[in-house]
């Protein structure tokens, strides 16, 4: 994900080793598996885009009538989204990180809980929480007396608070780092020499925050423009929901066409990051300890201080919370109350107990864990590849891997079932529509770039002298891979996989498109339930995933504690 | 053991300027060969080259008889210690020592022997089982050398191995390292920017500059015949004074300053001819302080620092900056004080500039 500037690493730069060429045997089938299963569906969708009504008709109405409509929305709901996510998660990362009051601890831990929600399931938790319907708005009527249409959130305002909430974790966790790289001696500096605080913040920190800031708007945008969770609970015509509804009113080619022009956009972020992040303009130059936090004085700003964490905590835990409580809530029970009347374990012994209930549960583990499996494959060794490639092409290689994590997940979904719905040239006449291998080859499209990403920061702390150590005793390139640079790179890569792993049990917006019939993804269950307001067994597949994942961010953490890691695993995480 | 050619080696990146120009040296069978030079000067990539890290350029590496110019670096057969040491975290300190005698292959009962007598001779007796982190900086770096010796490597490559200890222990170490090699009778090569290292520990010294070789000579070759004005002034530190030859007898040479035209006598003339533009170097404490007039020319004091056994001039005579150590005592010049200088003849020699 993205890489917030960080002190810089003082190590001294070697002369580079002249390559192995078993970089480039190995290259091949790295490349040749991404050829297959990103570029080429993606270029499928290009092709498929100019059929139907034609190219310049499929195009030109992105300039009007309902894509044109759609892809304005997109782009008003993630400017919004940026905007509020830029304010709470700056606010945020500065009140947890230079300030010390009661449960300051505990918060930085639930600052980044949002971000670990599935999306389909944090998408869900507001609609429960925020809409006309929700626990707030109905609670402010029942205490209050105020009419809920007024406190209530929905439409492009709902989508708005969903991404607001979930996606602020990308500016929080990039400011946090920002800030924790900061040499506190360059405050002192500028005091010393005579600023106010309020001078310093604006000509020194606020300068050395802009790329951290930047980083965070660009990748909150491109998420925003992906998201399609929210704008379907909302019902808000943005262009993936309109990819979709084109795909299942038989429009393939306007499809296509919505796909590649949101494609472009996500890709043109992804260089624009690329190349801002190559820049990296205003760092510390020298290291230093982060200048010391600032506890509140007086004894109001203390109290304030704790009733506001409290608020907080209570605020950013709610979504995990009211999932919990309405999955042990009694299905069609729950109708005006604030909160479900009755409570029941029913919800998940009949999920238990019936096959046809555990089958969800069983596709999405199954599928996942193939996926993972060769994620972990092409994944680690693609980063390998990068990381020891020397000459050009490099840089090639590095974005056509990250590229499916920019891709919005429908517009993954649209690509692979345009091109594996037939047999054919590009697909080596492998039809993989309308069966379960879709899902996997999805999953492992979306969630490669986690275990690169995870491998190539394990990689760039791995000190190249260990390797040349090696081949000095006598390794083979084999042998030293096998005995220096796995076993040291391992902790990436199984940190790694497991978000890819929990990814993939809790992927939706891909899935919606392409699953097979009968055969329904946790995920896509879980939005059955809710269309046919089966809230507590909804719930109850959600809190299942919610305790998966909380069970592999706590393995993953762990893992992150090794000597070589820095940041924590759940930078890594993706919402959609 | 092996003797190492470097044949005219040179390496470059693009079309950018050489790293490494040229280098053409032999290190003896069982030497102690160090490269010399201040950071970027190229040694590090030299060191790298006859690793196997770095692939020349042009030229060939021959280990004996034997070329390895493009041997892959784990069929050389070297032992290196690398600057950070490069210790295996994930393995304990046997594991790390027993790493090569693995890839070679060498029985389990003869490796663990052979990792207990590389460990008793660095002294790390009863450290095995130590995981490396729990080792101190000195420790660490001793393992390193366990692990480069114990595979009896044909050449022993060090490069900068003492430059991330405290000053003590470098010098404890550097005895260490230098014991080491010559029970052993390994070919050795050592990298370091360190004059004093270099002189203390090697049979021979090649200093390197911007990627070329300026000279190959014993500690005292390289400290009292410098070849060129770099070396003079890089080991030891050396006033180097343009001049002219005007006269030549033998290796001895008479040269007229270009700053004052003051006439010097100096050794180092060997392929000098009259009419040569060269540089004499004469070391700080080679000038003896004279009266003005009575030396070979004339300077104002413009600065004096005492430093314990000697008091350090800084001069200015004729645009030229010099440096003169002399024995403290009482009634010496003081700044702003006219004063003569002469060099030591014996001690003048004459440099490429």
């Amino acid at each position: 994900m993205s890489a917030p500037a960080v002190a810089p690493k003082a190590r001294r730069r070697l002369p580079a080793s002249d390559g192995d060429r078993f970089v480039y045997v190995l290259a091949l089938p790295v490349v040749a598996v991404l050829l297959f299963l990103v570029v080429i569906p993606m270029a499928t969708t290009a092709v498929t885009s100019a059929g139907g009504n034609g190219f310049a008709e499929n195009y030109g109405s992105l300039f009007g009538g309902r894509s044109g409509e759609a892809l304005l929305l997109s782009l008003v709901s993630s400017l919004l989204s940026v905007l509020f996510c830029g304010v709470i998660g700056t606010l945020l990362a500065v009140l947890l990180h230079r300030f010390d009051f009661p449960g300051c601890r505990a918060l930085t831990v639930f600052a980044v809980l949002p971000m670990a929600l599935p999306p389909l399931i944090g998408a869900v938790s507001f609609v429960l929480l925020y809409s006309e319907t929700g626990i707030v708005p109905r609670s402010l009527s029942a205490l209050l007396g105020i009419d809920p249409s007024t406190t209530s959130v929905g439409g492009l305002a709902g989508v708005v608070l969903v991404h607001a909430l979930t996606m602020y974790p990308y500016f929080y966790l990039s400011v946090s780092a920002a800030l924790a790289g900061m040499d506190g001696s360059l405050e002192e500096a500028a005091t010393n020499l005579g600023a106010n605080r309020v001078r310093v913040w604006r000509t020194v920190l606020l300068p050395m925050l802009t790329p951290a800031l930047v980083s965070g708007a660009l990748l909150t945008f491109m998420m925003s423009m992906a998201s399609f969770t929210a704008p379907q609970l909302y019902n808000v015509q943005t262009l993936t929901m309109e990819i979709v509804s084109a795909r299942t009113s038989g429009n393939p080619a306007l499809a296509a066409t919505q796909s590649t022009a949101l494609s472009v956009v996500s890709i043109a972020f992804l260089l624009c990051m690329r190349w801002y992040q190559g820049r990296r303009v205003h760092r510390s130059l020298s290291k230093g300890t982060p200048s010391a936090r600032r506890a509140p004085s007086s004894a109001a700003a203390k109290a304030a201080a704790a009733v506001g964490s409290l608020v907080l905590t209570v605020v950013l835990l709610a979504p995990v919370l009211v999932i919990v409580l309405v999955s042990f809530s009694v299905d069609g029970a729950w109708t005006t109350q604030v909160l479900p009347s009755d409570y029941t374990v029913d919800n998940y012994l009949r999920i238990f107990a019936d096959p046809a209930n555990l089958l969800p549960i069983s596709v999405s583990v199954q599928t996942s864990v193939l996926a993972t499996g060769f994620a972990i494959v092409v994944g680690a060794a693609a980063a390998w590849v990068v990381a020891r490639w020397r000459g050009t092409g490099r840089g090639l290689l590095d974005v056509v891997i990250m590229l499916p994590w920019a891709l919005p997940g429908t517009v993954i979904g649209v690509n692979l079932v345009t091109a594996f719905n037939e047999p054919g040239a590009g697909n080596l006449g492998l039809t993989l529509v309308g069966t379960l291998w879709i899902l996997p080859v999805a999953y492992f499209v979306r969630f490669v770039p986690l275990v690169f990403r995870s491998t190539s920061a394990s990689l760039e702390q791995l000190d190249p002298s260990l390797e040349e150590a090696a081949r000095n005793l006598g390794a083979g390139p084999l042998r030293v891979l096998r005995t220096v640079t796995l076993p040291l790179v391992l902790r990436g890569v199984l940190a790694g996989a497991l978000l890819a792993f929990v990814d993939g049990v809790g992927e939706y917006v891909a899935s919606v498109v392409i699953y097979p019939p009968g055969l329904p993804p946790m995920s896509v269950e879980i939005y059955n339930r809710i269309y046919t307001s089966e809230f507590g067994t909804a719930a109850a597949y959600g809190a299942m995933q919610i305790v998966l994942i909380l069970v592999v961010l706590a393995v993953s953490n762990r893992l992150g504690q090794g000597p070589r890691q820095k940041q924590p695993a759940a930078a890594a995480l993706p919402a959609a | 053991m092996t003797p190492v050619r470097l044949d005219r080696v040179g390496k470059s990146y693009g079309s950018a300027a050489p790293v490494v120009h040229d280098i053409d040296v032999t290190i003896e069978s069982g030497e102690f060969f160090t490269l010399l030079g201040p950071s970027g000067c190229g040694k590090s990539t030299t060191l790298r080259m006859i690793a196997g890290f770095v692939t020349p350029s042009t030229g060939r590496i021959l280990f004996g008889e034997r070329d390895i110019t493009t041997t892959p670096s784990n069929k050389r057969g070297t032992g290196m210690v690398f600057q950070n040491y490069a210790l295996f975290p994930h393995y304990d300190v046997a594991g790390n020592v027993a790493y090569g005698l693995v890839t070679r292959k060498v029985p389990k009962s003869e490796r663990a022997r052979r990792v207990a007598a590389a460990l008793t001779a660095v002294g790390l007796d009863g450290y095995a089982d130590r995981r490396i982190d729990q080792l101190s900086g000195g420790q660490q770096q001793r393992v390193a050398l366990a692990r480069a010796l114990v595979i009896s490597p044909s050449v022993l490559l060090l490069d900068e191995p003492l430059s991330n200890l405290d000053a003590k222990l470098r010098e404890e170490t550097r005895v260490q390292i230098r014991r080491a090699q010559q029970e052993a009778g390994i070919t050795s090569v050592y990298v370091t920017h360190d004059q004093a290292e270099a002189m203390a520990m090697s049979d021979r010294i090649a200093v390197l500059e911007a990627g070329k070789l300026h000279q190959v000579g014993t500690p005292r070759d390289v400290y009292h015949r410098p070849a060129t004005a770099f070396v003079a002034t890089f080991i030891g530190g050396s006033n180097v004074l343009d001049a002219e030859v005007v006269e030549i007898t033998g290796d001895r040479a008479v040269v007229e300053l270009t700053s004052s035209g003051a006439k010097l006598s100096t050794g180092g003339a060997d392929g000098a001819k009259p009419g040569d533009r060269v540089a004499v170097s004469v070391r700080p404490e080679h000038f003896a302080l004279t009266d003005p007039g009575e030396g070979a020319f004339d300077a104002v004091v413009r600065d004096v620092e005492f430093t314990g056994a000697t008091c350090q001039f800084e001069l200015r005579a004729d645009g030229l900056e010099l440096s003169v150590a002399v024995p403290d005592r009482p009634g010496l010049p003081r700044p702003g004080d006219g004063v003569g200088l002469r060099p030591d003849a014996e001690h003048a020699w004459l440099v490429q500039p």
